[in-house]
């Protein structure tokens, strides 16, 4: 996938988990804790959903990595090229 | 061979079906069995002479207006990829806690009650506002936290008593399995969940949600079995090995979730030992009566929706001497809260303390004679506080503490359970789990929680 394509990939999971949030207009370099109100349930739904779609491990001393949109990009673009 | 599950769910309540709803969204193959044909648990529903009656929900706590962040409701809202509107919450009215001399009203506003309490208790405003402070502060949410008392806390912010026992009231009433105090951790989710959040009730109440629930668990694949209640779980090792049924048909599976609480859940297991399960019998339970009336509340002049009372200053919450405690109680009109249109039905349903070996000992021929004549006397107090709707009732019907041990299951009708909690989930065994009323979240948001943070914590997160 590419960078932009894994960037949808994981709006739609963002999008599927808090729908009630703007995830339309996510700025890549806030994290999306604040910018989304996660939680860790939601972390960890993050994680579980790219399990299901994608069969992407992420194990749980990574989870930092996924802290903001370009964080994310960064540590899946090689994970799911 | 026998059938093999990858989670097995006993009770199709909401903490199971919270916990199945997630398992099976992340591909888990899963039952949920229970015992009798409607699902439910604690917040069921049923027909009686054409009328539709809820049990349980008076109102569901913790409402939230759509996409409030880090609320309860929001949060199990998005674990279960369920939309706000799906649940048709519609918004309380007004409620209020009274006590002789004094009526202390709560809306979904909470700074209507913080007025509230600053002019009904004016020398105790600043020390209330220091208690809510502490209240916002404080991680309930910590599973690690030992338990202890709220009463001591709140003493220590609070010096009027009455104000004291008014705060607590509707906590009581509405989870605490423990007389007279209750956990502060609890204390703080209760305070929030009613008093900060608040109260609301779907159109058609209980069967909406559960209805949302089940469309929910079954579309993602998940297995439901009613009228299959276990009879036994075979213990070896450290391990639950096999489900039996009461139709002794057998299941395996690789985990087994319980909801039907820790001493019932204990009682299953083939090396039980009897007394093992320590202290955790419950002893509160109620008797709940339900009056249609002939005219709508409100055209009495009954705006609230729900009111917690006490005709004595000092609230007792334990288990009545006698069959009945007729001194307090909980008065729910479900026609009260912000509908689009007027319910079907005029209903009025109160909830008061009662004794449940007082009422398993009545003979037979006793049991309906004391059911109206207990509900008469309730109905006598509670006129005291709501216009008297007496003339205007054309049905009534009634439920005993034996009813919610038919129904539930748990020992002593207890309708909160164990007055002990299990936050964990973690039995002695490593692949049975509580989940539900006995791992100590209460409501049907609670529940629903409950389950859901069972389900990840101990099947998710291990994955």
């Amino acid at each position: 996938m590419t960078r932009q394509e894994i960037r949808q990939a994981i709006i739609d999971i963002l999008a599927d988990i808090a729908p009630d949030e703007d995830t339309a207009n996510l700025k890549d370099d806030v994290s999306l804790r604040d910018q989304l109100g996660l939680d860790s349930m939601d972390f960890l739904d993050i994680v579980m959903e790219l399990r299901k779609r994608y069969n992407v491990e992420v194990p749980s001393s990574d989870y930092p990595q996924l802290a903001t949109m370009t964080s994310c990009l960064d540590y899946l673009s090689p994970k799911m090229a | 061979m026998p059938v093999h599950y990858d989670v097995l769910i006993i009770g199709a309540g909401m903490s199971g079906l919270g916990a199945g709803i997630r398992l099976a969204h992340y591909g888990r193959k899963v039952c949920i069995l229970d015992r009798h044909y409607l699902w439910g648990g604690l917040n069921s529903f049923y027909r009686l002479k054409g009328y539709r009656f809820d049990v349980g929900l008076h109102a569901m706590t913790n409402f939230v207006p759509r996409g409030t962040r880090n609320a309860p409701l929001t949060k199990l809202l998005r674990q279960l990829r369920i939309d706000y509107d799906e649940l048709d919450l519609r918004p309380q009215q007004m409620s209020a806690t009274w006590f002789p001399g004094k009526r202390l009203r709560f809306t979904n506003d909470f700074a209507f009650f913080e007025s509230e309490v600053a002019e009904q208790f004016p020398a105790q405003a600043d020390a209330f506002r220091r208690l809510v402070k502490h209240v916002m502060e404080y991680d309930a949410l910590n599973l690690a936290t030992p338990e202890f008392s709220a009463r001591e806390v709140v003493s220590g912010f609070l010096s009027d008593p009455l104000l004291i026992e008014m705060l607590f009231c509707p906590l009581f009433f509405y989870g605490s399995a423990v007389e007279n105090d209750m956990d502060f951790g609890q204390f703080v989710i209760m305070f929030k969940s009613i008093y900060c959040e608040g109260l609301a009730r779907p159109t058609e109440g209980v069967r909406r949600v559960l209805r949302v629930l089940m469309e929910k668990y079954k579309g993602l694949g998940g297995e439901l079995r009613m009228k299959s209640g276990v009879r036994r779980l075979e213990v070896a090792g450290s391990k639950v090995t096999e489900v039996v049924l009461d139709s002794g048909e057998r299941l395996t599976a690789d985990t087994v979730f319980s909801s039907a609480g820790y001493p019932e859940t204990l009682g299953l297991l083939s090396d039980y030992v009897p007394g093992s399960e320590g202290p955790t019998q419950g002893q509160l339970s109620f008797m709940e009566s339900i009056d249609v009336l002939t005219k709508e509340p409100r055209e009495l002049g009954y705006e609230f929706t729900i009111q917690f009372f006490s005709t004595t200053e000092k609230f007792h919450y334990q288990k009545p001497e006698e069959l009945v405690d007729v001194r307090s109680g909980v008065i729910c009109c479900p026609n009260n809260f912000c509908y689009d249109r007027p319910l079907d039905d005029n209903l009025m349903r109160v909830t008061s303390l009662a004794n449940h070996g007082r009422w398993a000992a009545l003979p037979p021929e006793e049991y309906h004679e004391s059911k109206v004549r207990w509900h008469g006397l309730v109905l006598d107090e509670v006129v005291k506080i709501v216009p008297d709707f007496r003339p205007f009732v054309k049905f009534t019907d009634i439920f005993t503490p034996k009813t919610v041990r038919k129904f539930t299951g748990h020992v002593n009708g207890a309708v909160y359970g164990s007055p002990v909690k299990f936050k964990t989930g973690r039995t002695r065994l490593d692949n049975l789990f509580l989940c539900g009323t006995d791992q100590g979240m209460l409501g049907i948001v609670g529940a629903l929680l409950s389950g859901i943070s069972m389900a990840n914590m101990h099947v998710l997160q291990q994955a």
